[in-house]
């Protein structure tokens, strides 16, 4: 029996909507019939801090954390975090990074430096990852908040799954207000 | 049959509407406090925050001896802090069905130790169920229910971080039709716990484990799972899942319940195997009870005892291999840690104990991040409500001189938790102390939940508001005074003056969390900063707000520029530029 299981780790920064972004595939995945899980870490005053999401799903999923090295798809909503997490991609694996910089306090304080040329980094590791211009896409979706979906637009096209069970799935994770913009912005998202 | 993506919280919340939970309480804690933000979409439960964890279990405790079923979560660390009733309602037991759920932190993603709860179920003599997934939380919870009626005993539900935050498939189930009748019953000799009835009780507990133990081992959720006929893993919670992922083909004994062990089952299971592991997170727990029942095991000598277990670790134990990585970094890169949000009113507060290099008595919620730097102004942290009786006691020890230093923060809910009876013994013992109520109007670290000095209760019903003033005065605090933590100067000399204090002296520095859910406060246009003013001091870097950028890139030392995405306007930054450098921009 073969039993593929496989693993996208979102990675992000507090705030940004990563988690969000993880529910809404979730729900895909489970309506497109396969068993998924779906790990997070929050609690705690996260806001600014690093988060990471892991989801898995194929026939049946055992641990809800994804093995080390072997995630198939890293999803990144900043670069720092993105190129932070790229050990845990396995060899063959592929990057859906948005092309963003949040400075990171030490950072900010002029302590650390922001480390250069990650997109070109990404891609000389990776070969087959896609660098999204995410915020440019979600402001002609009219709302710079729908970065997160444009980039699940970016994803989609890497999962067999049929369009219309992602907009479902946003119709039904979404606050209503925020649907249409959001539909548009998974539109543009699959055009990146 | 209905499914659902559920956190393993929000299926214990499920599972205790089905179970036909009538009263649920608890103090918020990580990770367990979705369970009851989750339970109040369910009608019928009555639902509310406690102050403490203690408090929540003699809620707990007081509706199942009217008959109700009664649900009671909170962290690792809270059972602790209930610690004391529960011993003793292993004794009395209950009417209504009582389950204690306890979700411990290993890894300590958001906790300041990793203690293994499950140590509790045998040192209290309290059956405990350990679900490996959100199917699992629902089911045992139903589950727990029946067997806290069934055998007269409070339950232990045990969750780990990755059992509460993660989500995986449900199928949810209809409420049971039929639960205890609620009324009163006297019945003194199970509910007064005097010396004379506790004696009679104790062998009534022991022999309940005996009847558990022989009674576990026929049960479903202590399940064999076939598989190679050399290789036999013994195993429980998350922990499963990491010894299949690992393990595919190994024959597993998954216990549902870790305490008391099913030992005929497991006796029949070791028999099989030359080769038994025993993979468990944390303590050496099920491992020490399989070697005293002189079953050969391997366990913590592979996997380690501090963190979390992951497929990699649970690999390497078993192999002595790490997991390979197909990209290495070959540069230092910068951490991103958690911080104070923009607007924060904690953050003036901080700087201006930094300035005044007090020695800082902290304690747990959002402002123990006045940790980090650049505020770095927290120089003690224990537990709950430690921060005003670490105080008492630092001054007790120290100089006159040294003793003026000495400053407890506490926020408003850790105040009200078991902050109170700290206060009570400075003032009582005429110790000294300034202590500092961080008032935020919430409980602003688990996710800004309501409690008694918010004015809300958790059903979002207005609520009277403790007087936290009025409070400090009765209990004989001769000076207290409230300023706005946004008022720097104000704040720094109230400060100031109290620590000369050689007595107890209150300072409530109330400001509402930037994040409040109701009452939204209201951001003010972001600050700019004028680059012709801007002398590349750095003086407000010193605030560590995230806001604040050092631009490299202007001029020769750089300048300060403010992020007008994430400023709130709230005008500290201002207060600390000796130059004017910051104001509102005129654009709009």
């Amino acid at each position: 029996m073969t039993n593929k299981v496989t693993n996208i780790l979102l990675v992000g920064v507090g705030g940004q909507g990563t988690l969000l972004a993880s529910e809404v595939l979730s729900e895909v995945l489970m309506m497109a019939g396969y068993d998924v899980k779906k790990a997070e870490v929050h609690g705690m005053a996260q806001r600014g801090g690093s988060v990471v999401s892991h989801v898995r799903f194929g026939e049946k999923v055992y641990s809800e954390i994804i093995p080390e090295g072997e995630a198939d798809i890293l999803f990144g909503f900043e670069l720092l975090e993105s190129y932070r997490y790229l050990p845990l991609l396995r060899k063959e694996g592929r990057a859906i990074v948005n092309d963003l910089k949040i400075l990171p306090p030490a950072v900010a304080l002029g302590q650390e430096s922001y480390p250069k040329d990650i997109p070109e980094k990404i891609m000389r590791a990776f070969p087959k990852s896609n660098v999204v211009q995410g915020l440019a896409l979600a402001l002609k979706s009219g709302n710079a908040r729908t970065v997160n979906t444009v980039l699940l637009g970016a994803l989609s096209n890497s999962l067999d799954i049929k369009e219309d069970m992602w907009k479902e799935a946003i119709r039904k994770l979404v606050p209503e207000r925020f649907v249409n913009e959001n539909l548009q912005a998974f539109e543009l998202g699959r055009t990146a | 049959m209905e499914k659902a993506i559920l956190s393993g919280n929000e299926a214990i919340a499920r599972g205790a509407f089905e179970a036909g939970v009538k009263v649920a309480s608890a103090y918020p804690g990580t990770p367990s406090t979705e369970i009851l933000e989750n339970i109040i979409q369910y009608k019928g439960i009555d639902a509310s925050w406690a102050p403490n964890e203690k408090v929540a279990l003699e809620v707990g405790i007081g509706a199942c001896f009217g008959g109700a079923r009664s649900l009671v979560t909170m962290k690792h660390v809270g059972v602790n802090v209930a610690a004391d009733p529960l011993f003793t309602l292993t004794y009395t037991g209950v009417r209504g069905g009582l389950v204690l759920v306890t979700a411990d932190d290993p890894e300590m993603h958001s906790s300041q130790n990793e203690q293994d709860n499950r140590n509790y179920a045998k040192f209290a003599k309290i059956p405990m169920f350990e679900p490996s997934d959100s199917q699992e939380a629902l089911t045992y919870t139903r589950l727990a229910f029946e067997v806290s009626e069934k055998f007269d005993t409070p339950v232990f539900l045990r969750t780990t971080t990755r059992i509460s935050h993660s989500k995986s498939i449900v199928e949810l189930g209809e409420p049971v039709s039929e639960t205890p009748e609620i009324g009163l019953v006297k019945d003194p000799p199970k509910f007064v716990m005097l010396p004379g009835n506790a004696r009679r009780r104790h062998p009534i507990i022991e022999q309940r484990l005996l009847d558990m133990e022989e009674w576990a081992s026929d049960q479903p959720f202590n399940r064999m799972e076939e598989g190679s006929k050399d290789v036999g893993v013994i195993t429980a919670g998350v922990s499963y899942q990491y010894a299949k992922e690992v393990l595919p083909d190994a024959s597993i004994l998954k216990l549902g319940m870790v305490y008391p062990l099913p030992k005929r089952l497991i006796r029949e299971f070791a028999a099989r195997f030359k080769t038994l592991y025993v993979i468990e997170e944390l303590d050496p727990f099920l491992e020490e009870q399989l070697l005293a029942m002189g079953i050969q095991v391997k366990g913590k000598e592979l996997f380690p005892i501090c963190g979390e277990l992951t497929p990699g670790r649970v690999k390497k134990g078993l192999t002595g291999k790490e997991a390979e990585v197909a990209f290495q970094h070959d540069e230092a890169l910068p951490n991103r840690p958690p911080n104070m949000c923009p607007g924060c009113p904690h953050r003036g507060v901080f700087l201006a104990l930094n300035r005044l290099k007090a020695f800082v008595s902290g304690d747990i919620g959002c402002y123990t991040l006045g940790f980090m730097p650049p505020l770095s102004a927290m120089d003690t942290c224990v537990c709950m409500g430690a921060s005003i009786g670490n105080a008492t006691g630092l001054c007790k020890a120290l100089s006159p001189e040294d003793r003026k230093k000495v400053v407890a923060v506490i926020g408003d809910s850790t105040f009200l938790h078991t902050g109170v009876n700290g206060l009570i013994d400075m003032v009582y013992n005429q110790s000294q102390g300034t202590v500092i109520i961080l008032d935020n109007r919430i409980t602003g670290m688990t996710g800004r939940q309501e409690n008694p000095s918010s004015g809300y209760t958790l059903m979002g019903e207005p609520a009277p508001e403790v007087n936290l003033e009025q409070l400090c005065l009765s209990i004989g605090v001769r000076h207290v005074k409230v300023v706005d933590p946004y008022d720097l100067e104000l704040t720094r000399a109230t400060i100031r003056e109290e620590m000369e204090r050689p007595e107890p002296s209150i300072i409530i520095t109330r400001r509402p969390c930037m994040l409040m859910k109701r009452d939204v406060v209201k951001r003010k246009p972001p600050l700019v900063v004028d680059i012709h003013k801007c002398t590349a001091c750095k003086a407000c870097l010193k605030l560590g707000c995230p806001a604040i950028i050092w631009d490299d890139s202007a001029g020769e030392k750089g300048k300060a520029h403010v992020d007008p995405l994430i400023c709130v306007g709230c005008g500290v930054c201002e207060q600390v530029c000796k130059f004017g450098a910051f104001g509102v921009s005129d654009d709009k």
